[in-house]
């Protein structure tokens, strides 16, 4: 007792109103430890920040495309040489013949606006037009073949380094460089545009196309993701909701406490951590290598996805049933209810809300997950639509973010800006469903 | 009968069955419910689920176990494949086979008899397949074509012995049910015992996880250490997968690149974190609270797919350019840095989250006792709240440390491919799951230890995080007992 030491006492004379240096010293690191603090929340915010940023300004544009509007004439010669309108007969008629006719009308469409532009090859004309620009047309004509012969007005997409080149990507220097478009091609485009022949708008086809080959990113849409990534999470609801549902009333209501029930608390809480790509591994051996379910399917996308996320549902779903007082319990049984009975009747309905937004939450995570879904073959290339439900469940398809991901893999720049623009519907997905679980939150939820 | 179909049959019985249950138990009381034990509903209610669960059951269980038993088989008349990747290539024509003639048959291009007759030499089998959209690579061969026609054979007699086993069970247990039900018969103990065994059943699908997940990596990992030697893998010092065989399957360079960005994600999140979460708790208003918060857990809920995106098109080429080149260290724009700055941009909520909930959990006294002794907020946080609460932040910084370990598309995406063990965090280096990916996701046969070798690595990554994440949650939870 007798040893502390104490301080220098103030000196004698000081003023209370002047501060000492200590007390100054002290006031410094308090000073400082703020700033610290305030800066760590800076930081967090500006790479909150620049991560918005740099998404949105990297993925807007894929919204946008260019297109070419072109009369052209569907030459009988060229598409229907028999004269019959046969389908089989139209059909042998392949997109190359189709690019012929757009080669020439949009060489006619160039002569008859008077552009001329130096070093301007034959092949450079033919280059402007997307890949997927015949496709278009011939599929217009397979469907309605009275069009030929006459002149139609069609909308075609441009390709990808035009497009490049009316959003700011693809430059003169850069154009210069590349082997896949020429400058002469850029003057041409700038030439277009004054003429009102090719132009850029709202691309809506880049939400409901499929994906499209490597050579053809301007055609390249995340239809497919977006029906895979639905019927994943039909799946994951239809699963997750009543299991995880049914696991939380069981150990909150029923479980007595035993070596048992602590087995399956421990094992959920830790699923909760186990890394995403382990339950890739044990969806790739379980579903696909010993179940035999087809890879890339809907279908084992969803189981992988329940399994991850059931005990993200189970933990808030355990938390808002005990946040149900025992008096409402106490009340029910004592007019005569069952357990069974209090919990369905009672408990339960005064749970939902947080059980919803746990839900929600748990879905929101399992929509952005990618790495199980990589190693169960949903990175395939696919260009069919799967079907309605159920079947569809079982037949390939992709997933948004496997889409993102398998955009930013491949070597066209036009690409990664798809990627980007896949993530803002990916994030827009996301964002409702966070405000959905912010609402059901808001509108619903008691404080006792 | 298609799966569907079926389900929705089953249905249909057992609402059928709940209707015949409750009209039973109505007639069994002579019209006077009130000498029933249970309300009528109840006894419905018991005769639905002994109905439909046990025959949903079965469907679930059929699925899931066909395709093995058929598989085992097929393999019987693939005699001739010696190797197993030869044996899986013709399993996979085998079902490449049956699936164009099933679609054949149902597109009425060709008869059950006409298919029971098809040779190989006869037709042109790979052409008639392809119409119906089914390419197969070279000339079927006899033995694929048998195989498949026995595949075909049992997959239609899998099918239809499920559908009659599932509507017997449902009539079976509709029969007993129904059976059952008098005045005296407890209809509503029955139908809760029922439904605590499906709660039971579910709570049960938590461990049954974890024991797939643990089997499938033993098994394939015993598997891939019978084709390469453990000690190589365990103590190697290169990762160089070959096509052709003779690759060294070192798990070092994995396992550093995996904790040199783990610990650069750490170094950055940890103190960010740590000191916003401080801030929030001890310094900052409600308004300013109310705001920054949920600022902070925006960065929570963006998929790991936007950061590896942010790594590859914004942070990695950026880092590149203003220090890695001229600081002539690399030109790799995919680099640890890369990968590690942007993992620790993601674990600021989860290191911050945390902390926040264990500083709060700090007893109100303690703060108090400080500030009452003259301390100023920061000596209080720095002195007596930091070394309260130190236990539990150690357990938040061993969780977060899980989940920098086991992060897959940051890495996969911002790290680079080469496995590489240097101390130079501008050069791109791999990590376990990076490789993990590209091992299962590549075109090397499904035997091989370079696929196999991603079974191991799974194992470690899952045996490396389970232990992190166990004396973490210890901790933490014994930290929390502490004061409560």
């Amino acid at each position: 007792m007798t040893d502390a030491a104490f301080p220098p006492a103030r000196p004698r004379g000081g003023s209370l109103l002047e501060p000492d240096a200590r007390t100054l010293r002290r006031n410094a690191a308090e000073a400082r430890f703020r700033l610290y603090g305030v800066t760590a929340i800076a930081i967090a915010m500006i790479a909150l920040m620049i991560l918005l940023i740099s998404i949105l300004s990297h993925g807007t544009s894929a919204f946008r495309q260019t297109f070419l509007h072109l009369p052209i004439a569907l030459d009988e010669a060229v598409l229907d040489p028999s004269g019959t309108r046969d389908p089989a007969a139209l059909r042998k008629v392949t997109t190359i013949g189709y690019g012929r006719l757009i080669d020439r009308a949009l060489g006619e469409a160039i002569a008859a606006s008077g552009i001329t532009v130096e070093g301007l090859g034959k092949s450079d004309i033919s280059r402007m037009v997307s890949r997927q620009a015949a496709a278009t047309v011939r599929s217009a004509v397979l469907a309605d073949p009275a069009l030929i012969g006459t002149t139609q007005e069609f909308r075609i997409l441009a390709s990808s380094r035009i497009d490049g080149y009316m959003k700011g990507r693809v430059t003169q220097d850069s154009a210069a460089r590349d082997s896949n478009v020429s400058p002469a091609q850029l003057h041409l485009a700038d030439a277009l545009r004054a003429q009102g022949l090719l132009g850029t708008s709202f691309n809506w086809r880049f939400i409901t196309d499929p994906d499209a080959s490597e050579l053809r990113p301007e055609a390249a849409g995340l239809g497919i993701a977006i029906l895979g990534s639905a019927y994943m999470m039909i799946v994951v609801l239809a699963l997750s909701l009543p299991i995880g549902v049914a696991a939380s009333i069981y150990l909150e209501e029923f479980a007595p406490r035993n070596r048992f029930t602590d087995l399956i608390e421990v094992n959920i809480s830790n699923l909760a951590a186990v890394p995403s790509i382990v339950f890739g591994i044990l969806g790739l051996a379980i579903f696909i290598n010993f179940a035999g379910l087809p890879q890339s399917a809907p279908v084992v996308g969803g189981l992988v996805l329940t399994l991850m996320t059931l005990p993200r549902i189970i933990i808030p779903a355990r938390a808002a049933i005990k946040a149900v007082p025992p008096s409402i319990r106490d009340a029910a049984l004592g007019v005569g209810a069952s357990k069974m009975q209090t919990v369905f009747h009672h408990v339960l309905p005064l749970a939902t809300p947080g059980i919803l937004t746990g839900l929600i939450i748990g879905l929101g995570q399992a929509l952005g997950e990618t790495a199980p879904l990589l190693l169960i073959g949903m990175v395939a290339f696919v260009r069919d639509y799967p079907e309605g439900l159920p079947g569809g469940l079982f037949d390939p398809a992709s997933a948004l973010p496997v889409q993102i991901y398998n955009w930013t893999q491949r070597a066209d720049p036009a690409f990664a800006e798809r990627a980007s623009g896949a993530i803002i519907v990916l994030l827009i997905f996301l964002l409702a469903m966070n405000a959905a679980a912010i609402v059901v939150r808001r509108r619903f939820e008691r404080r006792w | 009968m298609s799966i569907g179909l079926l389900v929705i049959v089953i249905v249909l019985i057992a609402a059928a069955g709940f209707l015949a249950g409750r009209a039973r138990a109505r007639r069994a009381s002579e019209g006077d419910t009130r000498a029933l034990h249970s309300l009528v509903g109840f006894h419905g209610q018991a005769v639905f689920l002994f109905t439909a669960v046990p025959a949903l059951l079965l469907i679930a269980v059929w699925l899931l176990v066909q395709p093995a038993v058929i598989a085992e088989r097929v393999t019987g008349l693939l005699a001739s494949e010696r190797s197993e990747g030869a044996l899986n290539l013709a399993l996979g024509d085998v079902h490449r086979v049956a699936a164009g003639l099933d679609r054949l048959v149902a597109q009425g291009d060709l008869s059950e008899a006409a298919v029971a007759g098809l040779s190989v030499e006869g037709t042109d089998l790979r052409r008639t397949l392809g119409t119906a959209g089914v390419a197969v690579a070279g000339r079927v061969r006899g033995e694929v074509l048998t195989a498949a026609r026995e595949y075909r054979r049992l997959t239609h007699l899998s099918a239809r012995a499920m559908t009659i086993a599932a509507i017997a069970l449902a009539l079976a247990g509709l029969g007993f049910s129904l059976a059952r039900i008098t005045v005296e018969f407890r209809a509503r103990n029955v139908s809760e015992r029922f439904v605590l065994m499906l709660f039971i059943g579910s709570s049960l699908i938590a461990v049954m996880t974890t024991f797939g997940i643990v089997a499938s990596l033993l098994v394939e990992s015993i598997h891939f250490f019978s084709l390469y030697p453990a000690r190589d893998f365990f103590f190697n010092l290169t990762w160089n997968p070959q096509f052709g065989g003779g690759s060294s399957l070192g798990i070092w360079p994995l396992l550093w690149g995996t904790l040199y960005i783990s610990f650069v994600a750490l170094l950055f999140a940890v103190p960010v974190g740590l000191l916003s979460a401080v801030y929030l708790s001890e310094y900052a208003t409600r308004r300013m609270r109310a705001f920054v918060k949920p600022a902070i857990e925006v960065l929570a809920g963006i998929p790991t797919i936007v950061y590896g995106l942010f790594a590859l098109v914004t942070v990695g080429p950026f880092l590149r350019d203003f220090f890695a080149q001229p600081m002539g260290l690399g030109t790799s724009s995919s680099s640890v840095m890369t990968a590690g700055l942007v993992m620790g941009i993601m674990l600021i909520p989860f290191v911050s989250s945390l902390s926040d909930d264990i500083i709060n959990a700090v007893p109100q006294s303690l703060r108090d006792g400080s500030y009452g002794l003259g301390a100023t907020q920061s000596e209080t946080v720095k002195q007596v709240i930091l070394p309260a609460a130190l236990p539990g932040i150690v357990g938040a910084i061993l969780l977060a440390a899980s989940r920098a370990i086991g992060e897959t598309m940051i890495v996969v995406m911002g790290a680079g491919a080469a496995a590489r063990m240097s101390v130079n965090p501008f050069e791109a280096m791999t990590t376990i799951t990076v490789k993990i990916v590209s091992q299962l996701t590549g075109d090397t046969e499904f035997a091989s230890p370079e696929t196999l070798v991603a079974f191991a690595l799974g194992m470690a990554l899952f045996v490396f995080t389970l232990m992190l994440n166990i004396v973490a949650l210890y901790v933490v939870r014994r930290y929390r007992e502490q004061y409560e």
